[in-house]
């Protein structure tokens, strides 16, 4: 099931991509509507990560090509927020919870130029959306993994952008914070804005996406959640992985999610 | 006796100068190198850059540096640009990468450098002090030239600080926000070449990249902040340089290279025993004092049990037999804690042999008995640990509750009585 919009926000065509002569991405061909949040998922290892690196240009790409609002990336970068997964820093380095905040803010300045006080201002702003304020000034390597994910969150935010893309933004959050995080994600896309998050948990699936690109090295559906949500392509992209799949055909069995373990 | 009125020679001021501008722009490059995990490509580089030199000085018959410091940049940067060539396109590990184009660059080097020697060009002799360094030669001309190396390189550093931040911590995001990675990997690979190919004047190759890298690790332990680190990396290497260069001077036979990374090691060792937070010493401290307040609420409970176990509260005079019988304590431990409990007001000496408790130091007593007894139930009540596994547990505990732990605890237990525990 493979749905295809008219003036998409995001086109992929035909996207190829492999490393060391091994294909990771095998013609990847699917468009996204303005104004959703879309969720991508499937196994570890399905690319995932790397389909969104390569929508930023940080992998080379071999066949096929990304067009974002009906552009190439150079053109419209400043629009374009992307948060990586969190294993790809060291949080050892010097730099304090709010220094890395403030890092969204440079793509916004010169050569030369330095953060300047309506930054801070920002930055401290997206802080407090995540509820870190109280963690401005603390050395990123005593925060814990949820917390640092937060971070990383909160400099996406600071990037002011009208895209989002974030890879596993909530591994490591707790649910309360992941829901407040999604309440405001939902609201930044009733504003016209549109996020698409990689993400691992089919049971929150449903309540937190309108749209769901699930994937496999090859992409298996692109549409509306409810019409992607069924059990066949779920199978699809999952078969084999017998854990995940056992427990999401039980509950797909039940053809009712819950809205939230208490 | 050490003639002191020398440092103010000129010739020597020279040497100073250059080999503290030499040590400030390594140091502030450094920084960056070692954030970036390439510590150890410091080495390869000052390694690769003898060919260079030796090449220069083929072609050019002359040993200024205006013509030697382009040929050492140029291999220098050669062996940067292979090293990671070499990891990107094969499966050999950055270390093994390092240890190959190390190698082979330096016995290129020493071979050129013995042609040269058995050619009978003139003035080549004094070549292989780039091996180890020759900042006593240093002359007014080699300062004036490293001096503005080391102000463009400082200048590099102030003016792509945020952006070689951004691509030390997280090159992907930097990419992604549209900086020019490649470009700035580069430019900053130039740097550090650049700082190595002038820093091995003082102190040679072996020792450069101690040079590079051991401000920047010595720094990292006493801040969290990333330009606080880089001022003390220069701080802690002009220091070095400054006396380095000075002791070699007053002791003229003392080469000054090695002294200068001696002050650096010194430097580091005494930042490993007493930097804040991560140094032995604090570590160190802060273990004897819990141990001290560990020993005194230990005696201030058992003087309180024995308090509650005696009829009269009036008569609560105990002698230090009492408390032995009650806890087994060594004699010369008891008397420290005890003389430490009476100059803090929580225990008063009746007469020779009797001791009693202040108000206070019943109060105090009376909070550790209460908070052993907290844990205890905590873990019988809540955890399902059987009482006579309980005891061991909130000895230590007890010493480590917070009053907000207290609160909560108090909360799920409410207020339960005391147990005195008297053998
Ligand atoms: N730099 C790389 N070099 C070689 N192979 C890579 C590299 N990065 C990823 N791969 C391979 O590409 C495949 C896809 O990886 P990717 O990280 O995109 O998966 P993912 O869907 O994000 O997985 P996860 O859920 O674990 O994050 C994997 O088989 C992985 O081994
Ligand atoms: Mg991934």
């Amino acid at each position: 099931m493979i749905q295809q919009v008219e003036q998409p926000l995001i086109e992929i065509h035909d996207l190829t991509v492999t490393y060391h002569r091994k294909p990771v991405l095998w013609g990847i061909d699917f468009t996204l509507p303005k104004g959703i949040i879309a969720g991508i998922m499937g196994p570890n290892g399905a690319g995932k990560s790397t389909l969104i690196k390569a929508m930023m240009g940080l992998v080379p790409v071999g066949s096929g090509y990304v067009k974002l609002f009906g552009e190439d990336l150079k053109e419209v970068r400043a629009k374009v927020s992307y948060v990586p997964q969190k294993e790809s820093v060291d949080w050892d380095f010097p730099a304090s919870a709010l220094d890395v905040v403030l890092m969204g803010r440079y793509g916004k300045l010169k050569w030369f130029q330095r953060p300047r006080k309506a930054d801070r201002d920002v930055a401290m702003d997206c802080l407090k959306k995540v509820g870190m304020e109280a963690f401005a000034n603390r050395q990123i390597s005593q925060l814990s993994g949820g917390q640092q994910q937060r971070v990383f969150i909160a400099r996406s935010l600071a990037q002011d952008a009208d895209l989002y893309l974030m890879d596993e933004p909530f591994a490591g959050v707790d649910i309360a914070t992941e829901t407040a995080i999604v309440e405001l994600l939902k609201e930044m896309t009733s504003e016209g804005k549109t996020v698409v998050v990689v993400h691992h948990d089919l049971q929150s699936a449903e309540n937190y996406f309108d749209w769901l690109v699930l994937m496999n090295l090859r992409l298996v559906a692109s549409g509306p959640i409810k019409e992607v949500m069924t059990k066949e392509l779920l199978q699809e992209t999952y078969g084999g992985k017998l854990n995940i799949l056992t427990t999401v055909t039980d509950l797909l069995n039940k053809q009712d999610f819950p809205i939230r373990e208490k | 006796m050490f003639n002191y009125s020398i440092l103010f020679n000129p010739n020597v001021m020279y040497v100073v100068l250059g080999c503290l501008l030499m040590s400030v722009s390594a140091s502030t490059v450094g920084t960056f190198t070692f954030l970036r995990k390439k510590s150890l490509i410091g080495d390869a580089v000052a390694h690769a850059i003898l060919p260079g030199i030796c090449l220069a000085f083929i072609l050019n018959g002359t040993k200024n540096p205006l013509y030697l410091i382009p040929g050492a940049f140029l291999t220098g940067w050669l062996s940067i640009l292979l090293v990671d060539a070499i990891t990107h396109h094969s499966k050999i590990k950055q270390d093994a990468a390092i240890s190959i184009v190390l190698s082979v660059f330096f016995g290129t080097g020493i071979w050129l450098l013995t042609v040269i020697q058995h050619s009978g060009m003139d003035n080549q002799s004094g070549l292989d002090a780039f091996l180890f360094g020759k900042a006593a030669a240093l002359t007014s001309f080699d300062v004036w030239v490293f001096g503005i190396v080391a102000l463009l390189l400082i200048a590099a550093i102030w003016a792509f600080y945020k952006e070689f931040q951004l691509l030390s911590f997280d090159k992907d995001f930097a990419q992604s926000i549209g900086y020019k990675t490649q470009l700035l990997e580069l430019l900053l690979s130039g740097l550090t070449v650049l700082a190595i190919v002038t820093g091995i004047q003082a102190v040679g190759v072996v020792l450069m990249a101690s040079l590079l890298i051991a401000p920047a690790a010595t720094a990292r332990f006493w801040t969290d902040k990333l330009h606080v680190m880089i001022f003390i990396a220069i701080l802690i290497s002009s220091v070095s340089a400054i006396i380095g260069a000075s002791v070699s001077y007053i002791a003229p036979s003392m080469p000054t290279g090695p002294w200068i990374v001696m002050v650096l090691s010194l430097c580091a060792v005494l930042t490993f025993i007493f930097a804040p937070h991560k140094g032995i010493v604090v570590k160190w401290l802060k273990q004897r004092r819990n141990q001290q307040q560990m020993l005194e609420e230990n005696i201030l409970k058992t003087f309180y049990y024995l308090t509650q176990t005696t009829p009269d509260s009036d008569k609560a005079y105990f002698k230090l037999t009492d408390i032995q019988k009650q806890r087994s304590l060594r004699e010369s431990e008891l008397n420290k804690g005890i003389e430490a409990l009476i100059s803090e007001g929580y225990i008063e000496k009746q007469n020779d042999q009797y001791y009693t408790l202040t108000k206070e130091g019943l109060h105090q007593g009376k909070r550790v008995a209460h908070l052993h007894r907290l844990w205890e139930l905590y873990l019988t009540e809540y955890l399902r640990i059987a009482p006579d596994h309980v005891h061991d547990d909130a000895e230590t505990i007890e010493h480590v509750l917070t009053p907000e732990l207290q609160e909560r605890l108090e909360i799920i237990l409410g207020n339960p009585e005391i147990k005195p525990e008297v053998k």
